[in-house]
């Protein structure tokens, strides 16, 4: 940009260059969710990139200082709200590691089943509003199609499509209802095939390809510098995930595999959400199969008391690794209670990804960190 | 799970020692460490430089505000070696400034960020200490125990 300036200029040409700061402001389509960015560019050159947080921070953390704990599960709900199911595990088992507090079996196969679905559901919508930034609209209808199959199961078992509250402290709130194994393997079954259907659709498209294939590369020291956890880090190269490195709940008696990419590019992050979504289905299959007999709760006292200690506690999400640390001083309400969401410390790569991208790679960069923004704020 | 030996050779240091803990619960993952305030950036150096540590992955960085004084909390952990460390800082309640970690781990830029937004702690050193939640006009820090919210405009 700056060279065919100089070049202009030697020519004898008057020509004036200004940086010109564009705001991508809270309300966007492809932000997905309010994030504002600050973007400095040079003509169509990014320069700089300054992400404006906060607009929905409604102090979740603060809230939960007074309420109990059961109470905070409804919280845990509204924070990534694509991936309810995973928040509210991971907030319950630190909550049972606090109480030593042990889960039947069955509750624990339940949880895999609900958590897997989630992810699917999860990478669905992925799938569906990253066609829909690149301007492919149609894959966001077959995703979408998908999806309500598993918001189906999920309203089954809970009664709601979203904001499940379906995890208690010691198990599930209700178990699975009858005809639900069936109906979920009629759902696998009928998914996997589709998924080819959608690698036919988008992910080798040229156009997809153009857009996204080296564009964003994150390196793998980076990744591991900033901490970026998920199908982010993956995607650079490191096989972290910790249902396989750091196996919690009954997540080592399943075989399945962990995708990883090597550029770390767009292209590379989109395709390991992809192959995630086929080992998701692999892992419910089996899990359905070794479903056992059993209570979906165990007894636990009428007001859960945690005796005064504290414990650090991170769980697979669908967008990395959702931590929850849990300071408790033997009350009923916790006396602090943090959370580590993996889309906020993802994002802080944004700036550096962008720098030197042109104004159109902002959409395909930032639809690829697969963000929401109730976790990014909370 | 990282070695009692090396968490030992850790405690040589004079600024880092073990927490005082009486009956309360452990997360036995992560073995905790009380670091004196100035001395966060050398032993963070330290632990992700040195060999038979090499802890590269900040997990979480974020702060408790207890009666009289206040904890930064870091969860650490190695990918190559696979075990994890807790570090912990005291500071008081009164202009408390911690040397930021972010030349050490890039990833303690927001946390960090938002350790001051909503505790009041200042990290020296950090390359862009303002607000991330809050508006910047925001007076107080709400996570503070004593936080008390005056209706403003936003009201």
């Amino acid at each position: 940009m700056s060279a065919a300036v100089d070049e202009a200029k030697a020519a004898g040409k008057r020509i004036k260059l200004e940086e010109m700061y564009l705001n991508m402001g809270p309300q966007h389509p492809s932000t997905h969710g309010v994030l504002r960015l600050g973007i400095l560019l040079e003509g169509e050159v990014i320069i700089d990139t300054i992400p404006d947080l906060g607009y929905l921070h409604r102090g979740t953390e603060k809230i939960a200082e007074d309420r109990d704990y059961m109470q905070i599960i409804h919280l845990t709900d509204r924070m990534d709200y694509l991936a309810a199911m995973n928040n509210n595990t991971g907030y319950v088992m630190v909550v049972e590691k606090l109480l030593e507090q042990e889960v039947p079996e069955r509750a624990e196969y339940i949880r895999v089943i609900m958590q897997e679905l989630n992810r699917v559901a999860s990478h669905l919508l992925f799938f569906g509003t990253y066609g829909v930034d690149m301007g492919a609209v149609t894959p966001f209808l077959y995703g979408f199609r998908e999806r309500e199959l598993v918001l189906d199961l999920f309203e089954m078992v809970c009664g709601a499509r979203m904001t499940h509250s379906y995890m208690r402290i010691g198990g599930v709130a209700e178990d699975l209802p009858s005809g639900f194994a069936e109906e979920c393997k009629d759902f696998i079954d009928y998914f996997l095939p589709v998924v080819d259907e959608y690698d036919e659709l988008l992910t080798y498209n040229p156009i997809f390809m153009d857009r996204t294939i080296g564009i964003g590369a994150l390196s793998k020291d980076a990744a591991i510098a900033y901490g970026v956890t998920g199908p982010m880090l993956r995607a650079s190269g490191v096989p972290y995930d910790l249902r396989k490195d750091e196996p919690y709940s009954v997540y080592d008696k399943f075989e399945f595999d962990v995708p990883t990419g090597e550029n770390g590019d767009c292209f590379d992050r989109y395709f390991v959400r992809i192959q995630e979504m086929r080992e998701s289905c692999k892992i419910v299959s089996q899990a359905l199969d070794m479903l056992p007999p059993g209570k979906h709760q165990a007894k636990t006292s009428r007001i859960i008391k945690p005796p005064p200690g504290e414990a650090y506690l991170e769980v697979e999400n669908p967008r990395g690794q959702l931590g929850y640390y849990l300071v408790s001083e033997g009350e009923p309400m916790p006396y602090r209670l943090h959370i580590r969401p993996p889309s906020f410390v993802n994002l802080q790569v944004l700036p550096d990804l962008l720098k030197g991208l042109k104004i159109g790679d902002v959409i395909a960069v930032l639809g690829s960190t697969d963000i929401v923004l109730g976790e990014v704020d909370r | 799970m990282i070695s009692e030996e090396l968490v030992n050779a850790l405690i040589e240091n004079p600024a880092v020692s073990r927490e005082e803990v009486e009956d309360v619960y452990r997360d036995s993952e992560f073995p905790v460490l009380m670091v004196e305030a100035d001395a966060v950036g050398a032993v963070s150096e330290f632990l992700r430089d040195t060999e038979g540590y090499e802890f590269d992955f900040l997990k979480n960085l974020t702060a408790v505000d207890f009666e009289g004084h206040m904890h930064v909390v870091y969860h650490l952990y190695s990918t190559s070696l696979r075990h994890k460390i807790m570090l912990k800082v005291q500071v008081g309640r009164e202009q408390p400034v911690v040397p930021s970690v972010e030349p050490v781990w890039r990833g303690a830029d927001w946390q960090e960020r938002e350790v001051f937004d909503l505790f009041g702690i200042e990290f020296a050193g950090h390359p862009d200490p303002r607000r991330i939640m809050l508006p910047e006009d925001w007076q107080g820090h709400p996570l503070r125990k004593d936080y008390v919210h005056e209706p403003d405009h936003y009201d």
